[in-house]
C-alpha cells in the first residue's frame, strides 16, 4: 500500500533532469520529511517491534524469564477462547453497527440534501454527537441505562429492574447504540458529499422516462454514490474494529463484551504480559491490513486522493 | 414547502426527532450534574432541586484536585500536538500540492494508510520503548502519537485545500513589485489560513478525544488527561458512585467543544469531506 507506482518516478521529462528539477525535488523530500518521519516513528517501528516482542516470552511481572519461542505466543493467543471470543464481539459490533450506520447515515444524508428547510438545523444537530468526546458519550449511554443512576428501566415497556450491563446481549445492544450514536454523523457527512456530486439532470431524465423516487433511489443514487459509500464504509468499518472507549466505560469488558482491542489493552497494559499482548497487536494488525485489502480489491473501493495522483 | 401541509408536518416531526436524538445524552449528562448526588438514582429528566456541587468537588484542593491537572494536560496537550501536526503538515501537504518530486504518491498512500493503523498494535511497544526513553507518563509521550496518528487527517485536508489555492496570484504579486516575502505573508497566506484553521480545529478535537494512548502511556495526574481521569475517577468514599463528579467533568470537557463545533460547523465539515470524496 506504500508504494509509488513505477509510473509516477517517470514524469513527463523524465530523460533530462535539470538543475530546477533537482532543487524542487529536494525540497519536496525537505518538506516532507517531518511528517513522514513522525508518521513511521509511532507505526512502522513499533509494529515491526510488536513483531520481534511477540516471538519473545517477554512478561514485566517476571523480569528474568523471557527468550525467544517462536510462534509459541501465537499458539496461545489463537488457541483461547477469549480471542475468538473477543473477535466475535468485535465482528459483530463492527457489522451490526457499520450496517446500522450506513441506513441512518443515508437518510440523514437524503434529510439534508434534500431539505426545503432545517438544513442547517439538521447539521448542526449532527455534529454535536461527532463534537462529544468518545468516553463522554459512553458515560451518558451508561448513565441512562444503569439502573443506579438511569431512566430507562423507569421508561413504558421496559422491565423496572433490567439490569442492562449484567447480561451479553443487553450489555452488546447499548455499546453498538453509543458506537451508532456517535459515529453516524461522520457517516452521514461523506455521504452526503457523495449525494451533492449527482448531477440534478440525471434525476429529471429519469422522472421524464417515468422512475418513481423508490426507482431513482436505487437505479441512480446508489449506484452513482458507490465510491463515496465504499470510502465512508472502509473507514468505518475499520474504525469500528478498534472498538475500545466504549467498552471500557460500560463493562469493561465485563459480561463477555470484551473486543479485540480490550484484550490486547489488558494483556499489554493490565497484566505486562508485552509477549503475549503484542501477538495480539499485531494479529489485529493483520486483520485491519486483510479489511482495507478485500475493500479495495473486492469492492473495489478508490482510495481517496489515489484516483487524482494516479 | 406550504406551511400547514401533511409534508410540512412531517418534516418537522423528523427535523424535531433528529435533533432530539442528537442532544439527547448531553442533556442527560447535564441533568446528572446538577443533581444532588444523594439524589442521582431518582431518574428524574430534570433534577428536583439544582447544584453545583458537583462542580466545586471537582475542583476543591487546586492542583491536588480531581480535575484541574488533567485539564491542563488536556489543553495543553493537545494544543501542541495540533500545532506541531499542523506546521509538519502544511509543508508536507504544500510539497504535494506544488512541487514535483518522486515519492509523492509513496507519502499520500502511506499517511492513508496510517489513518487506517490499528492505534492498539502501537500500544505495547510505546509502553516498553516510553519507559526506557524516561518518555512514559509525560506530555511528550503523548504529543508524539497523537502528532502520528493526526498527520495523516491534516495532510489530507491540506492537500485538498491547498490544491484549490490559485498559486499564479503570489507570481502575479511580485510582477506588481512585491518581494517574494510580502507575496507569501500577503497574498497566500491569507489564502491557505482557512485550511489550515480547519485542520487544525479537526486535529484538536482527535488529540481531545483520545483515551487508548491516554490511559496506555500514562499513571499519573501529570500527565494524564480528562478522558483518561474520568475513567478512574473515584467517589468521595469507597461507598459512594462517583456518577455526578464524573457527569459534570464531563459536562466540563463537553460544553467548549460544542460550542466550537458549532460555531466553525462550515469549516468542520469542509475539513471531514474534502479528503474523502474528491476526485
Amino acid at each position: 500500500m506504500s508504494d509509488a507506482p513505477a509510473t509516477e518516478a517517470a514524469g513527463p521529462s523524465a530523460p533530462k533532469v535539470t538543475d530546477r528539477a533537482k532543487a524542487e525535488r529536494r525540497l519536496g523530500w525537505m518538506l516532507c520529511a517531518p511528517a513522514v518521519i513522525a508518521m513511521l516513528l509511532v507505526t512502522a517501528y513499533p509494529i515491526g517491534y510488536a513483531i520481534v516482542l511477540s516471538l519473545q516470552d517477554v512478561d514485566l511481572r517476571f523480569p528474568d524469564e523471557g527468550g525467544f519461542v517462536g510462534l509459541d505466543n501465537y499458539g496461545a493467543v489463537l488457541s483461547s477462547d477469549l480471542w475468538w471470543q473477543g473477535l466475535f464481539n468485535t465482528a459483530f459490533i463492527t457489522v451490526v453497527s457499520v450496517v446500522i450506520e450506513l441506513v441512518l447515515g443515508m437518510i440523514l444524508a437524503l434529510v439534508m440534501h434534500r431539505a426545503i428547510f432545517g438544513r442547517g438545523v439538521v447539521r448542526t444537530a449532527v455534529l454535536i454527537p461527532y463534537g462529544i468526546v468518545t468516553v463522554v458519550a459512553a458515560f451518558a449511554w451508561f448513565y441512562a441505562f444503569d439502573p443506579a443512576s438511569g431512566f430507562v428501566d423507569g421508561l413504558p415497556f421496559v422491565a423496572d429492574d433490567k439490569a442492562w450491563f449484567g447480561d451479553r446481549w443487553s450489555a452488546m445492544s447499548v455499546i453498538i447504540m453509543a458506537e451508532v450514536w456517535k459515529t453516524t454523523p461522520f457517516m452521514a457527512l461523506l455521504l452526503l458529499a457523495g449525494l451533492t456530486t449527482i448531477d440534478e439532470g440525471v434525476y429529471e431524465a429519469a422522472k421524464v422516462d417515468g422512475a418513481n423516487a423508490v426507482q431513482r433511489f436505487f437505479r441512480i443514487t446508489l449506484p452513482l454514490m458507490k465510491p463515496a459509500i465504499l470510502v465512508a464504509l472502509l473507514f468505518r468499518t475499520l474504525d469500528a474494529f478498534r472498538v475500545f472507549d466504549s467498552i471500557f466505560v460500560m463493562t469493561g469488558g465485563g459480561q463477555d463484551t470484551e473486543s479485540v482491542s480490550i484484550l490486547g489493552y489488558n494483556q499489554l497494559i493490565s497484566r505486562l504480559n508485552l509477549g503475549l499482548g503484542s501477538a495480539v497487536s499485531v494479529l489485529i494488525f493483520i486483520l485491519v491490513l486483510l479489511i482495507a485489502f478485500a475493500f479495495v480489491r473486492g469492492f473495489g473501493a478508490t482510495v481517496p486522493q489515489g484516483r487524482q495522483e494516479a | 414547502m406550504e406551511r400547514g401541509t401533511r409534508e410540512y408536518a412531517l418534516w418537522t416531526v423528523g427535523l424535531i426527532a433528529i435533533m432530539v436524538v442528537a442532544i439527547f445524552p448531553v442533556f442527560w449528562i447535564l441533568s446528572l450534574s446538577l443533581k444532588d448526588p444523594a439524589t442521582i438514582s431518582d431518574g428524574r429528566l430534570i433534577p428536583a432541586e439544582f447544584t453545583l456541587d458537583n462542580y466545586q468537588v471537582l475542583f476543591e484542593g487546586g492542583f491536588d484536585s480531581p480535575l484541574l491537572r488533567p485539564l491542563i494536560n488536556s489543553i495543553l496537550i493537545a494544543l501542541i500536538a495540533t500545532t506541531i501536526a499542523i506546521v509538519a503538515a502544511a509543508f508536507a501537504a504544500y510539497a504535494i500540492a506544488r512541487l514535483d518530486f518522486p515519492g509523492k504518491f509513496a507519502v499520500l498512500s502511506g499517511a492513508l494508510a496510517i489513518a487506517m493503523f490499528p492505534a492498539i498494535s502501537t500500544i505495547g511497544p510505546l509502553f516498553d520503548m516510553w519507559r526506557a526513553l524516561g518518555l512514559y507518563d509525560t506530555y511528550v509521550g503523548l504529543i508524539i502519537p497523537y502528532l502520528t496518528f493526526s498527520l495523516p487527517l491534516a495532510i489530507f485536508i491540506l492537500v485538498a485545500f491547498f490544491r484549490e489555492i490559485p498559486w499564479d496570484l503570489e507570481q502575479a504579486a511580485q510582477v506588481d513589485g512585491a518581494t517574494p516575502l510580502q507575496a507569501f505573508r500577503k497574498v497566500i497566506v491569507p489564502l491557505a489560513a482557512p485550511g489550515m484553521f480547519t485542520a487544525a480545529i479537526l486535529v484538536f478535537i482527535f488529540c481531545w478525544n483520545d483515551f487508548l494512548f491516554a490511559i496506555s502511556l500514562t499513571s499519573s495526574d501529570a500527565s494524564r488527561t480528562v478522558p483518561a481521569a474520568l475513567a478512574f475517577f473515584t467517589g468521595e468514599s469507597q461507598f459512594t458512585e462517583p456518577t455526578a463528579s464524573i457527569a459534570a467533568a464531563a459536562m466540563l470537557v463537553t460544553i467548549p467543544i460544542i460550542i466550537f463545533v458549532l460555531i466553525f460547523q462550515r469549516r468542520i465539515v469542509a475539513g471531514l469531506t474534502s479528503g474523502a470524496v474528491k476526485g
